[in-house]
């Protein structure tokens, strides 16, 4: 593709986009009409029911107006990043969701960076000493970790890495760089298991697919070096697979945060967006889901850019093998 | 004319012999019975139970392993061994549940899309594809805080969140069976195109559907576990291992087992179904079941 069509492409994924995130708000607008009970009932919270307050609460959320027109004035606030006021604290959504996002930024980060690291690395490995013991037991554990919620995995490394053996903060998302990473280790690991065993399973089957053939061969027996072949031949080639699965590890690092911040007390988005399904409070679980969604539509967008970016066969207009 | 013998009798013997041999490693076996003992323990939980699952003892309150109470004691002072064996029927019954519902609806969407191909083909793996970037856990969490949570609410979004897995399985499988020739020989004969589906290539896809389902079993386990840790499953006070496992975290310090025991149980679980599942794809690919 050239360069122009790879900037049309980015438009019409953004306009899709777009498209997409109206649909979602208008589901997650509807959730205060869906849950059971008035209206009325879901904003008033835990608060007593006076007269004012209902009044107030009619005016502030335009009860009184036809349904489309009360989603088109929440629409023009979200647009601006306005979700209202949390029904459990009465502060501002967004300064909760602000405040909250650097921390669940950092944790997501470095999740996917350890992901990549330990499946693509343990796959090589894997694929270089095919049918060895280590291989066999690297295998072994990638299944056992596919199978480790990160939750469980997550109580685990607590109890290892914080209790038994304190090494780690118990709780609490850090506050400058270092202190951020320290915290953060043992939760981005407790994430990074169960994408880096699918990481592992594709890099090493991709890698033995490339292993096999002939240009490798042929370049061994021109006499250059096994780590020359490696990185600059094999590697590329067996990482276009890892690169089409990038969007479903996304999707197990989000839906993983979730479970890590609640279980290390993570002040994160992940836990806000919990903390608030269970209090029931509306605004706040509207403002998050909107966060959430955006994100994961931003990230998937960057995953199919980078398989464009990674195989030239797609950007030159032919098909993927 | 005279006939042509040839002695095959002991090779007819040796030939179905090996046909019917079904490599069954150590490794499948222990899996078979991780998955054996998970089911007797949900069918015979108040038999085998040492103590009531539910009784509490709050002056005996938290308490490591002894005698008496082999995994120790929770903070209400319930015995952990019995509330774990009694937590096997949640482990069971909704990711049960959710691997049968997808299965039949995947399969029914599945098949309808190999078979009849063009715009429905399309129509359905567009909602296949759109469904598959979406992480379910976090729409059972929006939709549970908004509507009021409960273990079957989720377990009925799963179902419906879980059948476009099968859906691709099981249209790919379809797709390969469809240009066969008894499918045009059924078509021929003038069958008609449920029977088609059903009767003639269903069966062939079968196998493949099964594997699957042990997949999705494991999955939706995950998923469920992952909802009663965060309180939005069943009711607390519940024997369920993902909720044992969220209360027990702040007792870490005290009873350790009391709290990993049900986060092992639900990784041994969820890792010999995928390893069946897995084994299952393998065994039914040799064989060319899936041809």
């Amino acid at each position: 593709m050239s360069g122009s069509a790879v900037f049309w492409y980015v438009v019409r994924r953004l306009l899709a986009m777009v498209v997409l995130l109206v649909v979602v708000s208008f589901a997650v607008f509807s959730l205060l009409y869906v849950s059971p009970g008035s209206v009325i009932d879901v904003l008033l919270g835990t608060n007593t029911r006076t007269p004012q307050l209902v009044a107030t609460l009619k005016h502030d959320y335009h009860l009184d107006e036809p349904f489309l027109t009360q989603y088109w004035i929440w629409v023009k606030d979200a647009v601006q990043f306005r979700f209202g006021n949390s029904i459990v604290s009465t502060l501002p959504v967004t300064d909760e969701i602000t405040g909250r996002l650097p921390t669940s930024l950092f944790l997501g980060i470095y999740a996917y960076i350890l992901t990549m690291l330990i499946g693509v690395g343990l796959g090589i490995l894997a694929a270089l000493r095919k049918w060895t013991a280590a291989d066999r037991s690297i295998v072994a554990g990638s299944i056992v970790a596919l199978s480790t919620p990160a939750f469980v995995s997550g109580v685990f490394l607590l109890y290892i890495f914080a209790v038994e053996l304190p090494w780690f903060p118990v709780f609490g998302g850090g506050t400058w760089f270092t202190d951020r990473l320290w915290h953060l280790t043992l939760p981005a690991i407790a994430l990074a298991l169960v994408g880096s065993a699918y990481v592992l399973k594709h890099t090493r089957a991709a890698m033995i697919g490339v292993l096999d053939q002939d240009y490798v061969t042929f370049a061994r027996a021109r006499g250059l070096s096994g780590r020359r072949v490696l990185f600059t031949y094999a590697l590329r080639n067996a990482l276009i697979p890892v690169v089409t699965i990038s969007g479903l590890i996304l999707a197990f690092v989000i839906t993983g945060a979730v479970l890590v911040e609640v279980t290390f007390s993570i002040p994160g988005i992940g836990q806000l967006l919990v903390q608030s399904a269970t209090a029931k409070d509306l605004p706040m679980i509207q403002g998050t889901a909107i966060v959430v969604a955006i994100t994961i539509m931003v990230s998937n967008l960057l995953a199919d850019l980078a398989y464009l970016a990674v195989d030239p066969r797609i950007r030159l207009g032919g098909r993927p093998a | 004319m005279s006939e042509i013998t040839v002695p095959v009798g002991e090779l007819g013997a040796q030939t179905a012999a090996r046909r019917r041999r079904i490599p069954v490693s150590l490794v499948i076996g222990l899996c078979f019975f991780v998955v054996f003992g998970v089911v007797v323990m949900a069918i015979l939980r108040s038999w085998i139970t040492p103590h009531d699952p539910m009784a509490q003892d709050p002056i005996r309150g938290l308490t490591e392993p002894s005698g008496a109470h082999w995994f120790g004691t929770d903070q209400l002072g319930r015995d952990v061994f019995s509330r774990t064996i009694a937590g096997a029927r949640t482990a069971l019954e909704g990711p049960l549940l959710i691997a049968l519902g997808s299965m039949v609806f995947g399969n029914l969407l599945g098949l309808w899309a190999g078979y009849k191909g063009g715009k429905w083909d399309t129509v359905i793996m567009r909602w296949v594809d759109l469904m598959w970037a979406i992480p379910s856990l976090l729409i059972i969490i929006v939709v549970a805080g908004a509507v009021g949570g409960g273990y079957w609410l989720a377990v009925g979004l799963l179902v419906v969140l879980t059948i476009p897995f099968d859906t691709r399985v099981v249209r790919g499988a379809t797709l390969e069976q469809v240009p066969r020739p008894y499918v045009e020989a059924a078509k021929a004969l003038g069958v008609s195109d449920a029977r088609i589906m059903v009767s003639h290539i269903w069966p062939n896809v079968a196998p493949v559907a099964v594997a699957n389902t042990f997949l999705v079993f494991s999955g939706s386990l995950v998923i469920l576990a992952g909802l009663s840790f965060l309180g939005l499953g069943p009711p607390a006070g519940t024997p369920d291992w993902g909720l044992m496992l969220s209360e027990g975290r702040q007792f870490l310090f005290v009873n350790p087992v009391g709290t990993l025991v049900p986060g092992a149980m639900i990784v041994l679980l969820a890792t010999a179904m995928n390893l069946i599942g897995d084994w299952l794809y393998e065994l039914l690919a040799r064989r060319g079941a899936t041809r």
